[in-house]
């Protein structure tokens, strides 16, 4: 009885070692295999490589020569970008852009006043990033802050004068009147039984009175303090008016595009829901609503709010001029935000409802628990595609005298001061470096967040 | 339905009737009681309104917005500037959504006719000019036989081109493009021998071109395209008020007023001094304003020279030489009645 193992094969000629492996042939790995399945895999795909090839080439090299190796970075006026005075070929002027920027920020607000809407900005990046980083702490704060706090303190240090004083007192007095009625709670929050039931009641009257209801009392802390501080900057450095015909600038761009972004996407739900409600009241008012202005160009209603309105409506009654297309834009972009959470909800399958229904949930329960969070999720790519629209479209309020980001861009163009063969070309470049970081950018967080929500159902 | 739709248009316009006679009333008790002049502005006009690094607006037809401001008000920065463009700023002005417009409007008869607005006076004579290469050799347009000339297409600069050159038996070839910076594009690269536009404009667009200094601006001017500020025509005090303050800048000009010198000028014994700065009779209280309106336009504005030279003349980049804005005691035609 013998062992058939290798070893002691009784024939020289097996082998009794394994062969080391061989590097994969160069048809099927390595740089040049990479290159010929993704580039010349066919004829076609070969011509189109070649065509691509050469594009870049007769492109990317002289646009790096205008816009970086030949630019001029500094300079006070037009001489430094000429290419007379400067006695070489002359590409972009970014010292153009350097000179303007302050003007392609903030347009015509005072230049004393400007700190005011530095610290808008500042709160607005602090929103942004407290809701939009997954990580960040105190999500439900954050909402307070973005969509409450943030607003009125942007309308008080924007505009300044007396009608953001008074409605500075008037919050600050409202929220001193909520915080003596939380502080009455804390001590007897039996009061208002009626209103957080038995259970929660029990829960909160376990708690030391400090502790109580602590969440809304957060809220209201902060608010104190953030309009406290408002009213101490009005009091010890005064917030003059600064009038809306003087904002201009990526502030204008960014105050409309947010305002259009945070009332379309509610108001679109909204709109969506009313479309498919069985209530034919509401559902025909939805149905109008949309249709209408889906049917209807924007430029119109920006012509008609800023050159009709103020031939039927007295002059002191007219909506402020900036005020008007803000409210146009925000309700054009809730009409495409409703068709396209329309189309998230005739997704979900009716065993959704059905299976919410059994449950022994309401309507709003349904919608809030079951439905709208799958709907929603389908629909982030028609959201953000709304979105990155809606803040392309700003654009146009130029078109009624409004100076946005680009309509100030423009402003320069025409100035002698900065007039060169090419400065146009550098200001336009600039205008597209802008949007399309800020378009960039929302679609790459969209993707983030699709990624995120959509774990369970890769594709 | 129709007849629906008719009644409520009726309607509509009845409102807008009502509203603008309302605001019939006074112009001027309105821009007083707001504490603030309504100006309809151009969107960005080299010269004539741009806004400067810091964002404010400078230029000649804001100078002469900031001049009834400081006539009114005696502070110069109590306008808002509301940039329309060429479409709705007839329409802004009719509607009341501004007080006056100085926007490099062209007056023409059908628009003080027939659009329910009034030009107020001129304040640059505009009209249409050319630019040729100076190696050319060119010295007027009447030399210009068998050249191509660059111009923006559907303009009234196309027809007027025609014109001249019919009139005065000249051939020529004309190249259009479709906007003006492809027009000027054009001519910088070779593609034309003359390029024509307004003269104000020409001036500015000789700056955008590789080699400015290579270029001049030919003396002809072919078309009359005389610029003005406008109000609505309801309004015969605040017509008078926005006249005056651009005669006032004139005549500071024809009396050597300027804002250097204008406290010295304010002891003035010359009795025609005396009556444009008030400092004898109350003339200002005729159009509803003090005695020293015309002082305070100098103070805080300067007179007409003074705004042209800085704005669109030898003190700007333009460079555009007075030509027949020029006084009419210098060969030009800006000419105003006296104050008296």
């Amino acid at each position: 009885m013998t062992d058939a193992t290798l070893e002691n094969a009784p024939y020289s000629f097996v082998r009794k070692d394994t062969l080391p492996q061989e590097a994969p042939p160069l048809s099927v790995a390595g740089p040049l295999a990479w290159i010929r399945t993704n580039l010349f895999s066919s004829p076609l795909s070969s011509i189109l490589t070649l065509i691509g090839i050469y594009l870049v080439i007769d492109t990317v090299p002289d646009m790096i020569r205008f816009y970086l190796i030949d630019a001029v970075w500094t300079g006070s006026n037009r001489d430094a970008c000429l290419a007379d005075k400067v006695g070489r070929p002359v590409g972009a002027c970014w010292a153009y852009v350097a000179d303007r920027v302050q003007y392609f920020i903030y347009g015509s607000y005072s230049v004393s006043e400007r700190w005011r809407v530095n610290i808008v900005f500042a709160m607005f990046a602090l929103g942004v990033v407290w809701l939009l980083w997954n990580r960040a702490p105190l999500k439900k704060v954050g909402v307070f802050f973005f969509f409450v706090i943030l607003p009125a303190s942007a309308f008080i240090l924007l505009l300044g004068g007396d009608r953001a004083e008074g409605f500075l007192r008037f919050l600050i007095l409202a929220t001193f009147a909520l915080a003596v009625v939380y502080l009455v709670l804390s001590f007897k929050p039996s009061l208002i039984k009626f209103w957080i039931g038995e259970g929660q009641l029990g829960v909160e009257e376990a708690m030391p009175p400090w502790q109580r209801f602590y969440r809304p009392k957060r809220l209201i802390l902060i608010a104190m303090v953030v309009f406290g501080l408002l009213a101490v900057l009005d009091e010890k450095v005064g917030l003059p008016r600064v009038d809306t015909g003087l904002w201009g600038g990526v502030m204008v761009t960014l105050l409309i595009s947010a305002v259009g972004i945070v009332f379309s996407l509610p108001l679109g739900v909204l709109l969506a829901l009313g479309r498919r409600s069985r209530l034919p009241a509401i559902q025909l008012l939805s149905v109008i609503f949309i249709e209408f202005v889906r049917g209807v160009p924007l430029i119109t209603v920006l012509f008609m709010a800023n050159t009709m309105l103020p031939l039927f409506v007295p002059q002191e009654w007219s909506p402020d001029r900036l005020l008007r297309p803000l409210i146009g834009v925000a309700v054009f972009a809730a009409a495409y935000m409703a068709e396209v959470v329309r189309g998230g909800l005739q997704a979900i399958p009716k065993g959704q409802y059905e299976g919410a229904m059994s449950l022994g949930l309401g309507y709003w329960q349904m919608m809030r628990l079951i439905i709208l969070p799958q709907a929603l999720r389908i629909v982030i790519p028609g959201i953000v595609n709304t979105f990155i629209g809606l803040f392309k479209d700003t654009t146009l309020v130029a078109i009624v005298g409004i100076f946005d980001f680009l309509r100030t861009i423009e402003a320069t163009l025409v100035d002698p001061t900065w007039a060169t063969p090419t400065t146009r070309g550098t200001g336009y470049a600039f205008a597209a470096i802008f949007y399309f970081l800020c378009c960039w950018g929302m679609s790459r967080y969209s993707v983030a967040v699709e990624k995120r929500l959509a774990a369970g159902q890769k594709r | 339905m129709k007849k629906l739709v008719a009644a409520a248009i009726a309607a509509g316009l009845g409102l807008a009737i009502s509203a603008t006679a309302a605001s019939a009333q006074a112009t001027l008790a309105q821009v007083k009681q707001r504490g603030m002049l309504n100006c309809g502005s151009n969107t960005g006009l080299a010269g004539f309104g741009v806004p400067d690094a810091q964002g404010t607006w400078k230029g000649l037809d804001v100078d002469y917005c900031r001049a009834i401001a400081a006539a009114i008000f005696n502070d110069a920065s109590k306008v808002k500037f509301i940039p329309l463009s060429a479409k709705d700023r007839f329409t802004a002005l009719q509607s009341g959504e501004i007080d006056v417009l100085v926007r490099n409007s062209t007056w023409t008869m059908t628009r003080d006719a027939s659009l329910g607005l009034l030009f107020t006076g001129i304040n640059y004579y505009d009209g249409q000019g050319f630019m040729v290469r100076k190696k050319l050799g060119v010295n007027s347009a009447l030399q210009l036989s068998g050249a191509s000339v660059c111009t923006q297409q559907g303009t009234t600069t196309e027809l007027n081109l025609a014109d001249y050159f019919r009139a005065n038996n000249l051939k020529y070839e004309v190249v259009a493009f479709a906007t003006s910076d492809e027009t000027v594009k054009a001519y910088d690269s070779g593609r034309c021998d003359a390029f024509t536009t307004d003269a104000s404009g020409l001036y500015a667009e000789r700056l955008k071109l590789t080699n400015p200094d290579e270029h001049i601006v030919l003396p002809e001017i072919i078309s009359k395209e005389p610029l003005g500020p406008s109000v609505r025509n309801n309004d015969p005090q605040w017509f008078n008020l926005v006249k005056w303050v651009g005669f006032a800048m004139l005549n500071a000009e024809e009396l050597g007023v300027t804002k250097a010198n204008l406290d010295a000028q304010l002891k003035s014994e010359n009795p025609e001094v005396k009556r444009l700065l008030g400092t004898e009779g109350k003339f200002g209280e005729q159009i509803g304003l003090t005695p020293d309106w015309a002082a305070r336009i100098v103070k805080l504005v300067g007179n007409y020279g003074e705004s042209f030279e800085a704005n669109v003349g030898q003190g700007s980049l333009l460079k555009i030489a007075r030509g027949q804005n020029a006084l009419w005691t210098k060969g030009g035609l800006q000419y105003a009645p006296p104050v008296r």
